[in-house]
């Protein structure tokens, strides 16, 4: 239990995949211009990632190591990510085409999230339990939908800041992304 | 006219630091005041830069009083012997990036003080580590880095072995906590401060500590006297939680932002690998200030 405990703070906060990691950079920097599509974005990733983690983890024991076929496993992760994507676009859009529209390209570029792929390889690599990987996705699906809403916020308020010329868009989005990250290395030493 | 009250209000701040100053400086030797200097004139350097830069006047921001109140508070996080040339790197980066770069005063979404504090502490983590014991000279480690790095000695053995800790804060830091909160309680009382923050994060750091005391064991994470009256927990909560830019507008937001701030402290404290997180408490309830705002004003506090 305790295990569980730590191996979901690990990936929430500790070794957040945007903050601590530096992975899904595109969609934290892409969608969060606007809040409610980064709450969206947040939801749909966190689905997709949980979901092909899990997949990834049972393909691989179930199926690649058994045929010997471990190398393919970049390949047949990716397959799996695609489908899920698939899947939630089609749910997407029929549940909410209004938020379909809104996202645009963005949705099916949750398959190019280095993030998704990230934690799937990421869990494999810690050789963790089918448990295991489900807690760790959902910690890192967690964590990443919460530094995109976090993140959309404060951008909403830098909107609003009398930034110098120089510095409006990109420069100072990213140093605040920085602080931001800077501010994550606190939990340091949380998951040991 | 708005910014001659600016100026009363961090005039008056400064004068609400000064107890603290003092305190430190008795504890530390006064060569403390050096620090102070220096962090003052090297802030008003940046910032008559950054305003030079961006071709906007000199004197309404330079004689607002502000940025000596964030150089001083950065100066109080830091270690009397820390050398002159971190303490220009932390004032150069609360000033020039965390305050100017978003446009200046009341524009900033992070305290300055506590991103140039951090900063230092991730870049040079040996350096400021070593606190000198008090009225003494030679140099030690905190109260909050001999609780965490103990082998296994319970609450008393701690206070033995490292003489002259004092009764439950850490000789000196009781003292200089003290003063910290005489200062902030002068704040409150002229509501220059709101008292909703500093009161949640006190009571919210007070409550875990209660749970996680266990009467002094080896396991003991510490009383709540010494988790209140230890390391930065008063400058934090009095003088850097109430930055009026950067903590919720809200009233349910102010106290949700004080307890978040009290209890990521304890976490950070108690689990993480730096001694005392006040300062990444701070900076991530910081980060949460826009969303809290954002989620709160409908309800209207």
């Amino acid at each position: 239990m305790t295990d569980l405990a730590l191996i979901l703070i690990g990936s929430l906060l500790v070794n957040n995949f945007v903050l601590a990691q530096f992975l899904g950079l595109c969609p934290f920097m892409g969608v969060t211009r606007d809040y409610d599509a980064a709450l969206a974005m947040g939801f749909a990733t966190a689905f997709v990632l949980t979901l092909s983690a899990s997949l990834s983890h049972l393909a691989y024991h179930g199926l690649l190591v058994p045929l010997g076929l471990t190398y393919l496993n970049i390949i047949v992760f990716i397959v799996i990510i695609a489908s899920a994507v698939q899947l939630t676009e089609l749910f997407l859009r029929s549940v909410s085409p209004l938020l379909h529209t809104a996202l645009g390209i963005y949705l099916p570029l949750i398959t190019t999230n280095c993030a998704v792929l990230g934690v799937a390889l990421t869990s494999l690599g810690q050789s963790l339990s089918f448990l295991e990987t489900v807690v760790f996705s959902i910690g890192a699906a967690v964590g990443f939908t919460l530094v995109l809403v976090l993140f959309a916020a404060l951008r909403e308020r830098l909107e609003g800041a009398s930034v110098p010329q120089s510095f409006r868009g990109a420069p100072i989005t990213l140093v605040s992304a920085g602080i931001m990250s800077l501010a994550f290395m606190g939990f340091a030493g949380f998951a040991d | 006219m708005v910014n001659l009250k600016t100026r009363q209000i961090m005039l008056v701040v400064l004068a609400a630091l000064f107890p603290g100053m003092i305190a430190l400086s008795y504890f530390y030797g006064i060569e403390y005041w050096l620090n102070f200097a220096f962090a003052i004139v090297i802030g008003g350097c940046v910032e008559a830069l950054c305003l030079k830069l961006q071709k906007r006047p000199l004197t309404p921001a330079l004689t607002d009083a502000s940025t000596p109140v964030t150089c001083l508070l950065l100066c109080c996080a830091l270690p009397p012997g820390t050398g002159l040339w971190i303490i220009a790197i932390g004032v150069t980066v609360a000033v020039g990036l965390a305050k100017h770069l978003y446009g200046g005063l009341g524009n900033n979404l992070f305290n300055p003080a506590m991103v140039g504090y951090a900063v230092v502490l991730v870049s040079f983590p040996k350096q400021l580590a070593l606190w000198p014991i008090p009225l003494d000279g030679t140099t030690a480690a905190t109260a909050l880095t001999s609780f965490k790095y103990r082998l296994g000695a319970t609450v008393d053995e701690i206070w033995v072995i490292d003489q002259g800790f004092g009764s439950f804060g850490g000789y000196g830091w009781e003292w200089i906590n003290l003063c910290f909160l005489i200062g902030g309680v002068l704040l409150v009382a002229l509501r220059i401060a709101q008292w909703r923050v500093p009161a949640a994060m006190l009571v919210s750091l007070a409550i875990l500590a209660l749970i996680g005391y266990d009467n002094g064991s080896s396991g003991s994470l510490g009383s709540p006297m010494f988790h209140l009256f230890t390391g930065s927990t008063m400058v934090v909560a009095l003088f850097i939680a109430t930055d009026p830019v950067t903590h919720p507008v809200t009233h349910r937001g102010q106290l949700l932002f004080g307890c978040l701030v009290g209890c990521l402290t304890f976490a950070i404290r108690v689990y993480g690998n730096y001694p005392d997180g006040a300062a990444f408490a701070i900076l991530l309830a910081n980060s949460a200030t826009p969303y809290l705002d954002k989620r709160l004003v409908p309800a209207r506090g």
